[in-house]
């Protein structure tokens, strides 16, 4: 999990510092998942193609001391051997998991470099998860580019509707609602202790564009008038 | 605070298994009560239907009860009470309401002695905390909308148990955002009668986490987790408790309040 970095730019978005935080919370109980801070500690917005680079490169250096330490480890060893102890690590792939709006965005004018897709697409692959009564498999029919690299993009249907979005979150906390068995009781106890989700807080980058938004329009766009 | 009528909520179910959408439902009215300003949510009470129910994957109502008791740990206001599932037969739903106001009204009589033992001097206006005379609670029917439907169906209710049912006691309804139940209440008489008795509450976050698709999951393997609590998981894995032969339990069989239904004498049917 890799929170975005502050100066991503959203409106209501609050300190990185509390968001790694709150996810460390939330995945306390989980043995697979954890959350990476690096995006988040970045000077800068990281486009997603950035991200995906570090954290591949991160797997490959991991991956090649593995690599090493199973060589130091049995030196007289064929690629054959039976034993558990003896098997070769094998190179994992980086996918990007990510909703079916994600994918949409891949549409918007002048938003993605044409080689920035391919490389996600293409060089690391999306699972991609969809509401029920949703369907994107037209939509990457539609693109010559996604069809292209569908054996790479894997849909999967969410078979429990379950839309429970920050927004309403944050919305029912200023309000004062209850939001257990929405979200961890582990992340609510933090949020009133820090008291995070203020009307102030609500107001933060108010009428800011988001980061990737104003380097779009600083690039020279023939499709805009 | 003004003096807020204390509300007790109850929800009548299989919770098979209790799922996080079933808890949400208490949180919403709760939140839906006080925002009133007229009440004052004092506690919320899970009830499992017996095992006498006869519906088709329904597990042991100990394995039941269990699973709501881990998954309400950490709730400081809701609890579970085994006494539907430990009746022999089927309880109609008014039956169960009249238990659980009988026992609130017991608790009531009790705090109102208590307190008059320990001030036997004090009159009606005392000024102390120590001294205000306990209210007696509301005991209010927690559903979903399908639940009002049900009232519609032919012969399923006596009229005069939906009377004590929505009159006497009450109603909060939860509905689905772009479910809409006021028309239906206003459509009957019986309902629009009471209509000030029937608390209408809009989830507004779309939560249809169903205990038939958790069973389902289970099954095939698949995670659940986030759903339902995690207590709830690791009891379900421990003792082994949805399987495809816990599925087909009761299948072919009717429900018991249907069962009952049989066997009235009804000139609506052919």
């Amino acid at each position: 999990m890799s929170p975005v970095s502050d100066s991503y730019g959203k409106k209501g978005l609050v300190s990185a510092r509390h968001r790694v935080t709150m996810a460390k919370l939330a995945l306390e109980t989980s043995d697979w998942i954890r959350v990476d801070p690096w995006e988040s500690e970045q000077d800068t917005w990281t486009e997603t193609v950035k991200v995906l680079r570090h954290h591949y490169n991160e797997a490959l250096r991991a991956f090649q001391s593995k690599k090493e330490f199973t060589r130091n480890k049995h030196p007289t060893e064929s690629s054959t051997g039976n034993s558990l102890s003896c098997q070769q690590p094998v190179l994992p792939e980086l996918k990007l998991l990510c909703g079916a709006d994600f994918l949409q965005t891949f549409k918007t004018p002048n938003l993605w470099k044409e080689e920035d897709i391919e490389e996600i697409v293409g060089k690391f692959g999306l699972v991609c998860i969809s509401r029920v009564g949703s369907d994107p498999s037209q939509f990457i029919q539609e693109s010559d580019l996604l069809s292209k690299f569908q054996h790479n993009i894997f849909l999967v249907r969410e078979w429990i509707q379950n839309e429970v979005s920050a927004t309403q979150i944050r919305s029912a906390l200023c309000r004062g609602l209850s939001v257990k068995y929405l979200i961890p009781d582990s992340v609510i106890a933090y949020i009133a202790q820090h008291n995070i989700y203020t009307a102030e807080s609500e107001r933060r980058n108010e009428g800011h564009l988001l980061q990737p938004l104003r380097l779009q329009n600083t690039t020279i766009n023939p499709l805009r008038d």
